[in-house]
C-alpha cells in the first residue's frame, strides 16, 4: 500500500493552517484527503462544500471545487449540486453548529433523502470561531462562555440522529485514530447514499479551557478514554454507556439513494 | 431585446391556450432552459413547483421540493454552480426566509432565478390575497450592500417573456434575478400562445476558454462580467460566501473588498440601459401621468382610456423592471405631465417613494393604495383628478 | 338577448362547487372561438366552504382591466352569493341561481333552477357547474354550446365524459 499524502488537493503556500494548536481540523483534513487519494478521486470530480465556523474554512486549503456557504446550509447547497449532476463527489464539511444545530433541520432531510453525500461533521462541543459558545453537542452540565454555570440543555447525539433519519452510513472517530478516519472516510466515501463521519475533536482553546482541559493532551486523553470501538462499547450496560461513546462503523446499509430512486420515476414518467 | 414582449397578441397560426400566470412562468422557464427547480409549496405560488414537477422529469431536469425555501434557494444555487439553469418559486414569507442565501448567488454572481408571488402581509397575512409590498424587499431585503434585478408582470404573455428575460438577465450577468408578479397576475388566467423554440431569445452563461489552470471565476470581461464554469468541469473552481479575491479564495485585503463590492454593483450600472425594461400607453400628449407595474397597470391602462374619453390626456407609464429603478423614463416623462400618479397595492407608497426620490421632494405626487387584500379598480384611480 | 362583443361573467358560490373550473372551462370554450379571454377568481384559505368567486371576460378586443366590473350574467350557487348580488337583477343583469340552496326570489332577470339537485338526481353533484354553465350559456349567448362540449371532450374521459355532456344536456334543456 503506497503512502497517500492528499497534497495533490491541496493549495499551495497555505500551510500552516489557521487553526489552533490541538484542533482535531486539520487531522480530519489530513485524513480526508488521504481518503480522496486512495480512491483515485480527480480534483475536477471533487466537490467540497463548506458552512460557516472553524471548519467551514477548510476549503481555503483545497484545490478541489469548492463552494463556501452560510451558516447551517451547506448541505441544502451540496443536495443541489449532486442532484443535478450525480457523478461529483460531493463532500459536505461542518461543525457541530453549522451541522445539527442551526442546521439540523437540513441535516435530518438530507439523511432522510438519502442523498449521495458524504458528510464529515467535526463536534468540539462549542462555537469555536465566534468565542466558545454552548451548541447543540455540549454535553449537559458542561461549561462554554454562556453557559457559566453549566448547560441546562441536553446533547443531540449526531450519529443517532442520522441513523433514525436515515442516513446509509454512520461512523464516528476522534483525531486521536487518525489512520482509522481515513479508512472511515473512505468507506463513506464509497457508499452510495448519505454518509456521515462524525469527529469528536478538542477545542483546548474553548471548550478545554472552559471545562478543565485547557491542554491538547488533556482533550485527547478524555476522547481516548470516553471512546470505545463500537462492538467493546455495546457490550457495556446502559449505566457504563453513559460515561462513553462508540467510535468507529455504527450504522452500513444499501437503502436506495436519491437520485437512483429519481431516475427510476423519471423512467416511469417517460415511458407514459 | 425581447422580440415576444414587442409582438404582443400576435399569435395567428399557433394553439392559443387560456393559461394561468404561474403557469406561463413555469413554462418560461423551461423555454429558457431551466432544469432544475427546487422550492417549497406557499400559497400564491405553488402551481409553478406542481407544473415543474411533473415537467422536469420529462425534460431531463431535476424537481427538488426541499424542506424549506432556506434550503430551496441553496440547492438552487447549487444546481446552478453544477452547470443547470435553476429556480425557485415563493412568496412572501419564503421569500424573507431565502434573503441571506439570495446574497450568496450576488456575492457567488451565481446565475438564478427567484419567483416571488406577492401576497397581502404583514407576516402570514392574507395568504390568498394580492399585494405589492415586497417591492423594496425586492432591492433591499438582504443584508450588506448590494444590487439586484427584479422584474414584474402585468399580463400572462408577460409572466412568460419575463421570466425567459430573467434567465437571460441570470446567465448574462451572473446574478440572481427575481420575478415579482402580485398574486392577481399570476392567478389570472389569458390567452396564451407558446412561442416556437428559437423565436425568443435565450442567452447562456458564457463559459471559460484557455488553460484552466489560468481560469478565475472573478475576473470580470469587458462588458464587467467574468465566464463561468460548472462544477464537474476541468476549470475547477471556488465560489464563496464570504469576501473573497479574484480567485475565490479568501481575502480580506480592504483593496479586494472594495474591488470586488463595486464590481458587483457595476455590471448592474454598466448594463442598467438593456437591463431596465418600462413600456408607455399613449404618453406623447399626457398631462396626467399613471406610473404602474404588475396588476395595477392594468387598472391604470383602463383609467386612462375611461380619463380621454372624458377629455383628460391621460397615459400610463408601466415599469417592468422595478429594480434597478427606472429613475430616467420616470424623470423624462414626468417633466411633460401635470400630474402624477402612482397606484400600487400596499400602504406605504413603495414605488411612490422612489418616484418621488427621482422627482424631488416638492413634487406633488398623488398616490392611490390599496392593502386590503382587494385589486385597485380604475375608478379608484380616476378619483384622484376629479 | 343577442350576441355581444364583449361578456363579463360572475360565477359566485362557495368552495368545492367547482366554479373557478366552470370559469376556465367557459373561458376555454371562448378561446376556441378565437376570443380573448381573462379568468380571475378570489377564494379564502379553505378549499370547501366560504364565499368562492370566479370572473371571466369574454372579448374580441384586448381585455384591460382584469376585473369584472360590468357584469352581464351572474351565476349565484348559494344564498350567501345570491344575496350578494340580487340587487344588480334591478339594472338589468341576468342573474342565475340555484333553487337548492338559496331562497326563491321574484323579479325580472332572476332565474332560479335548482341546479344542484338535478345534477344530484343524475348521480353526480360536482356536475353542478357543467349543468349551470350549459343552462346559461342557451339562455345567454357567451360561447356556443358545442365550444364548451369540445372543451369537456378534452377535459374528461369515459364514465366523466359522458356524465359531463349529459349535465351540460340537461342545463340546456332548461331554458
Amino acid at each position: 500500500m503506497s503512502h497517500a499524502t492528499g497534497v495533490r488537493y491541496l493549495k499551495e503556500g497555505m500551510l500552516p493552517h489557521m487553526w489552533c494548536s490541538g484542533c482535531g481540523i486539520g487531522v480530519m483534513l489530513g485524513a480526508m484527503l488521504r481518503a480522496f487519494e486512495e480512491l483515485g478521486y480527480r480534483n475536477a470530480d471533487t466537490v467540497v462544500v463548506t458552512g460557516i465556523g472553524c471548519t467551514g474554512k477548510a476549503d481555503d486549503y483545497l484545490v478541489t471545487h469548492a463552494l463556501h456557504t452560510t451558516h447551517g446550509r451547506a448541505l441544502a447547497y451540496a443536495t443541489g449540486i449532486k442532484a443535478f449532476n450525480p457523478k461529483l463527489h460531493v463532500v459536505v464539511l461542518m461543525g457541530d453548529g453549522d451541522s445539527v444545530t442551526i442546521g439540523g433541520n437540513h441535516f435530518i432531510h438530507a439523511a432522510r433523502r438519502n442523498i449521495d453525500l458524504t458528510a464529515i461533521i467535526i463536534n468540539n462541543f462549542n462555537y469555536g470561531m465566534t468565542g466558545g459558545q454552548v451548541s447543540a453537542t455540549t454535553p449537559g452540565g458542561r461549561y462554554t462562555s454562556t453557559t457559566s454555570w453549566g448547560n441546562p440543555e441536553r446533547d443531540f447525539d449526531i450519529c443517532a440522529l442520522a441513523e433514525v433519519a436515515g442516513a446509509n452510513y454512520v461512523a464516528r472517530e476522534t483525531p486521536y485514530h487518525g489512520w482509522e478516519m481515513k479508512e472511515l472516510i473512505k468507506e463513506a466515501l464509497n457508499k452510495k447514499g448519505f454518509s456521515l463521519v462524525e469527529v469528536f475533536s478538542p477545542c483546548p482553546t474553548h471548550f478545554g479551557k472552559n471545562n478543565e482541559m485547557r491542554q491538547t493532551r488533556e482533550m485527547l486523553d478524555w476522547l481516548k478514554e470516553k471512546g470505545l470501538p463500537v462492538e467493546q462499547y455495546r457490550k457495556l450496560s446502559v449505566a457504563e454507556q453513559e460515561n462513553h461513546f462508540a467510535i468507529g462503523k455504527l450504522v452500513d446499509r444499501d437503502a436506495t439513494d436519491f437520485n437512483t430512486r429519481y431516475e427510476e420515476i423519471r423512467a416511469r414518467a417517460t415511458a407514459l | 431585446m425581447n422580440e415576444l414582449f414587442k409582438k404582443g397578441r400576435e399569435t395567428l397560426g399557433r394553439e392559443v391556450r387560456l393559461i394561468q400566470g404561474n403557469q406561463a412562468m413555469s413554462e418560461g422557464a423551461i423555454y429558457a432552459g431551466a432544469r432544475f427547480f427546487a422550492g417549497y409549496p406557499i400559497t400564491p405560488s405553488s402551481e409553478i413547483a406542481e407544473d415543474c414537477s411533473k415537467v422536469m422529469l420529462k425534460v431531463g431536469g431535476v424537481y427538488m421540493q426541499m424542506e424549506d425555501e432556506i434550503a430551496s434557494i441553496a440547492a438552487v444555487i447549487g444546481a446552478s454552480l453544477a452547470g443547470a439553469k435553476a429556480f425557485t418559486a415563493t412568496s412572501g414569507p419564503g421569500f424573507s426566509l431565502m434573503q441571506e442565501n439570495l446574497g450568496v448567488a450576488v456575492m457567488g454572481e451565481v446565475p438564478c432565478v427567484v419567483i416571488n408571488v406577492q401576497r397581502r402581509g404583514p407576516s402570514t397575512g392574507l395568504s390568498t390575497k394580492p399585494a405589492q409590498g415586497d417591492i423594496m424587499q425586492l432591492r433591499w431585503g438582504r443584508h450588506g450592500d448590494q444590487s439586484v434585478i427584479a422584474l414584474c408582470p402585468a399580463t400572462v404573455s408577460e409572466c412568460f417573456a419575463m421570466t425567459v428575460t430573467a434567465f437571460n438577465f441570470a446567465e448574462k450577468f451572473r446574478v440572481p434575478v427575481i420575478v415579482a408578479p402580485d398574486e392577481i397576475v399570476a392567478h389570472m388566467r389569458e390567452t396564451f400562445s407558446l412561442p416556437e423554440p428559437g423565436e425568443v431569445e435565450v442567452i447562456d452563461r458564457k463559459k471559460p476558454s484557455g488553460s484552466p489552470k489560468d481560469y478565475k471565476p472573478f475576473v470580470a470581461d469587458a462588458d464587467g462580467v467574468a465566464p463561468l464554469a460548472a462544477y464537474g468541469s476541468e476549470y475547477v473552481f471556488h465560489v464563496s460566501s464570504s469576501m473573497h479575491g479574484p480567485d475565490g479564495y479568501s481575502n480580506n485585503d480592504p483593496a479586494n473588498a472594495a474591488w470586488r463590492v463595486a464590481q458587483l454593483h457595476r455590471k448592474i450600472e454598466m448594463h442598467r440601459d438593456e437591463i431596465v425594461i418600462t413600456k408607455n400607453f399613449a404618453t406623447e400628449d399626457a398631462d396626467v401621468l399613471m406610473i404602474a407595474f404588475g396588476a395595477t397597470t392594468r387598472a391604470s391602462r383602463a383609467a386612462a382610456l375611461e380619463l380621454r374619453k372624458q377629455g383628460i390626456k391621460a397615459g400610463v407609464l408601466q415599469l417592468i423592471t422595478l429594480w434597478p429603478f427606472a429613475d430616467r423614463e420616470v424623470a423624462t416623462l414626468a417633466d411633460k405631465v401635470k400630474t402624477v400618479i402612482v397606484p400600487e397595492m400596499n400602504y406605504s407608497g413603495q414605488v411612490a417613494g422612489e418616484v418621488q426620490r427621482v422627482l424631488g421632494s416638492g413634487a406633488d405626487i398623488r398616490r392611490v393604495n390599496s392593502y386590503n387584500g382587494e385589486v385597485i379598480t380604475p375608478q379608484e384611480i380616476r378619483r384622484v383628478i376629479s | 338577448m343577442g350576441k355581444k362583443e364583449r361578456y363579463e361573467i360572475i360565477l359566485a358560490g362557495s368552495g368545492g362547487q367547482g366554479l373557478v373550473l366552470a370559469g376556465i372551462m367557459l373561458g376555454e370554450a371562448a378561446v376556441l372561438e378565437g376570443r380573448n379571454v381573462v379568468q380571475t377568481q378570489s377564494y379564502g384559505i379553505a378549499s370547501r366552504g366560504g364565499l368562492s368567486l370566479a370572473e371571466v371576460i369574454i372579448d374580441r378586443e384586448e381585455i384591460i382591466y382584469q376585473q369584472v366590473q360590468e357584469p352581464d350574467i351572474i351565476l349565484a350557487l348559494t344564498e350567501e352569493a345570491l344575496e350578494k348580488y340580487a340587487a344588480l337583477a334591478e339594472k338589468g343583469v341576468r342573474i342565475f341561481y340555484d333553487t337548492t340552496l338559496a331562497k326563491p326570489r321574484a323579479g325580472e332577470n332572476l332565474t332560479g333552477y335548482p341546479f344542484t339537485k338535478i345534477a344530484s338526481d343524475l348521480g353526480n353533484v360536482a356536475s353542478v357547474n357543467i349543468l349551470s354553465l350549459g343552462a346559461m350559456t342557451a339562455a345567454v349567448p357567451m360561447v356556443k354550446t358545442e365550444s364548451l362540449a369540445g372543451v369537456i371532450r378534452k377535459r374528461f374521459q369515459g364514465k366523466a365524459l359522458e356524465m359531463n355532456l349529459e349535465a351540460l344536456r340537461k342545463g340546456v334543456e332548461l331554458i
